[in-house]
């Protein structure tokens, strides 16, 4: 396994403790604080619960990047399930939403710094997400 | 992993041990209710110290043992969610309203010691 | 012969200390001819001064007419202190004018850049007056050299000088805000908020905050925002969430300084204050945690 990439199947909910796991490992490799570890194992958590809710499985990608000038965590949750139909309303943003409803995208966005999603019903979804050490 | 319950007095006392599955979760909520209708608790302390994620789900599952639990009459305090586990939670929105919460073992303790002579009286 | 050369150096120490003399009245006549002249080409010096600092890219961060205003005080200030042979006035424009680019971000190399630009481009000016008169450029040269030199090190000098100032007062500022989280009693704590909070501060404010709880093992907590200079929705959203994270800590929080503004921001993003624990001042809110701590509260008059 390349010391800086990880793939975790996801196709039960074990699966997603050990993509935290791995993303934890990752995350203490690149000298992250321990408040951003907890971030992004959290972030992690989230997109691997979702694959396992929508699409019954995919997978998790976490790999190091390099910035300009800084160090950084790629997270890809990818999945070839039904898709989200309304990408809009999924990441509607509403400040103190209880959070245990639907997909939990807002959050996960505000978890980390950089967020972006491709979903298409039929076409499954792929959320690309990012945290750069400061 | 199994869950430890400890019998402490009129109180239960859960210690997580380390990270918890899906199932690991709903195992220890189906085991804290057994045990406070066998042992009739008045009061459970779920220490998550060792919990270094608190996501949706343990969140929405948490909700669900304390609100169980008070439907038998008892009280349920979580103590221990770390400082980065908080962070992390108001960020998601998980703010785990319903349900009392204190710093450690020993102020949940204080606080469901509290709560019982309150309600003795 | 030998008597005649004894007179000839007697006749020639006492030229060299009227020399002196004769040469500082030469000096302050030639600088008055100097500044007679920088007075009557004022305007085209100027400009081919500001010429030259765009052409060196200096002062980007200031445009076209601010350079050109800067500039214009600048060369009235250095032509005054040729005048007045005084230096004061100049220190105290110096420090003046540093107080007001160094917010802008113009660097130390930049200030001391252009006032060598200034230099040389007076100098070119005086090669070009006085290019058919040799002798006549070498003394005015030497008049303005001193002059020129002493003007540099004060502008140069006085930038510095304000620029260690701000970081100093930076550097405090810094030093203040990095330990906010004030225990002021067993298991109470203050956070006083203060000044413009922008995400990354809010962020850093709740961790200390969350830290803080856990070390002193504080039961409620007092958060002062009397002193925030502005509550968009995004502060107060951070506002809440500190609140709500404090909570898991099994803390209570009291949130104090709330004024009529900032409590309509905190429901426009709907939050319900009646559940939010507030109260008008900072000494209420010590007041009230030390009441739910169970402490009593003594006036400090009585407890002299």
């Amino acid at each position: 396994m390349a010391a800086n990439e990880a793939r975790v199947r996801i196709v039960s909910d074990s699966d997603i403790v050990a993509a935290r796991s791995q993303g934890r490992t990752l995350a203490i490799e690149l000298g992250f604080s321990s408040g951003d570890i907890t971030l992004i194992a959290t972030a992690i958590s989230e997109l691997a619960r979702n694959i396992l809710s929508y699409a019954r499985q995919g997978e998790i990608l976490i790999r190091a990047i390099d910035g300009s000038n800084r160090a950084g965590i790629l997270i890809v949750a990818s999945d070839k399930g039904p898709g989200i139909s309304d990408l809009r309303q999924a990441l509607l943003d509403g400040f103190s939403t209880s959070g245990s409803l639907g997909l939990g995208l807002p959050g996960v966005r505000r978890l980390m710094d950089e967020f972006e999603i491709t979903s298409a019903p039929m076409h499954g979804t792929t959320v690309k997400v990012k945290k750069w050490k400061l | 992993m199994e869950v430890p319950i400890l019998k402490q007095g009129g109180f239960l006392i859960a210690t997580v041990q380390a990270a918890l599955t899906d199932a690991d979760l709903l195992q220890l909520r189906a085991a804290l209710l057994e045990r406070v209708v066998r042992m009739r608790s008045r009061g459970v302390i779920l220490d998550v110290t060792a919990l270094d994620v608190m996501d949706s789900f343990a969140s929405r599952t948490i909700r669900e043992i304390a609100h169980m639990i008070r439907l038998r009459g008892a009280e349920t305090v979580i103590v221990g969610i770390q400082p980065e586990v908080a962070f992390a939670m108001v960020q998601l929105g998980l703010t785990l309203e319903d349900v009392a919460t204190a710093l450690d073992l020993e102020e949940g303790l204080e606080y469901l010691n509290k709560k019982f002579k309150s309600t003795m009286s | 012969m030998v008597r005649k050369r004894n007179e000839a150096v007697a006749v020639a120490t006492q030229n060299a200390t009227g020399d002196a003399a004769q040469r500082s009245e030469v000096t302050s006549n030639l600088l008055r001819e100097l500044v007679a002249h920088l007075r009557q080409n004022r305007t085209s010096l100027r400009e081919e001064w500001v010429r030259r600092i765009t052409e060196a890219q200096l002062l980007t961060a200031m445009t076209k007419e601010e350079i050109f205003a800067e500039a214009t005080s600048v060369y009235d200030s250095y032509v005054e202190a040729l005048e007045t042979g005084t230096f004061e006035a100049l220190q105290n424009y110096a420090r003046n004018l540093s107080e007001r680019i160094i917010p802008r971000g113009v660097e130390t190399h930049e200030v001391v850049g252009i006032v060598l630009l200034l230099r040389d481009v007076l100098a070119r000016s005086l090669f070009a007056k006085y290019q058919d008169d040799f002798e006549e450029l070498n003394r005015i040269l030497d008049a303005y050299e001193p002059a020129a030199n002493r003007i540099a090190n004060t502008v140069a000098v006085g930038f510095v000088q304000e620029r260690e100032r701000v970081i100093r007062q930076q550097q405090e500022a810094i030093r203040e805000l990095s330990t906010p989280v004030l225990q002021v009693r067993e298991r109470l704590l203050i956070l006083p908020i203060i000044g413009v909070i922008d995400p990354q501060r809010a962020r850093q404010l709740t961790e200390q905050l969350l830290r803080g709880i856990r070390t002193n093992r504080a039961k409620v907590v007092v958060i002062d925002i009397t002193g925030v200079a502005a509550m968009d929705a995004t502060v107060a959203n951070h506002l809440v969430q500190t609140v709500e994270a404090s909570r898991l800590l099994g803390a209570t929080v009291i949130v104090t300084g709330l004024s009529p503004e900032i409590a309509q921001t905190l429901v426009t993003i709907g939050v319900d204050l009646g559940k939010m624990n507030t109260v008008g001042d900072l000494q209420g809110g010590i007041e009230q945690a030390e009441r739910l701590l169970g402490y009593k509260v003594v006036l400090m008059a009585e407890a002299g």
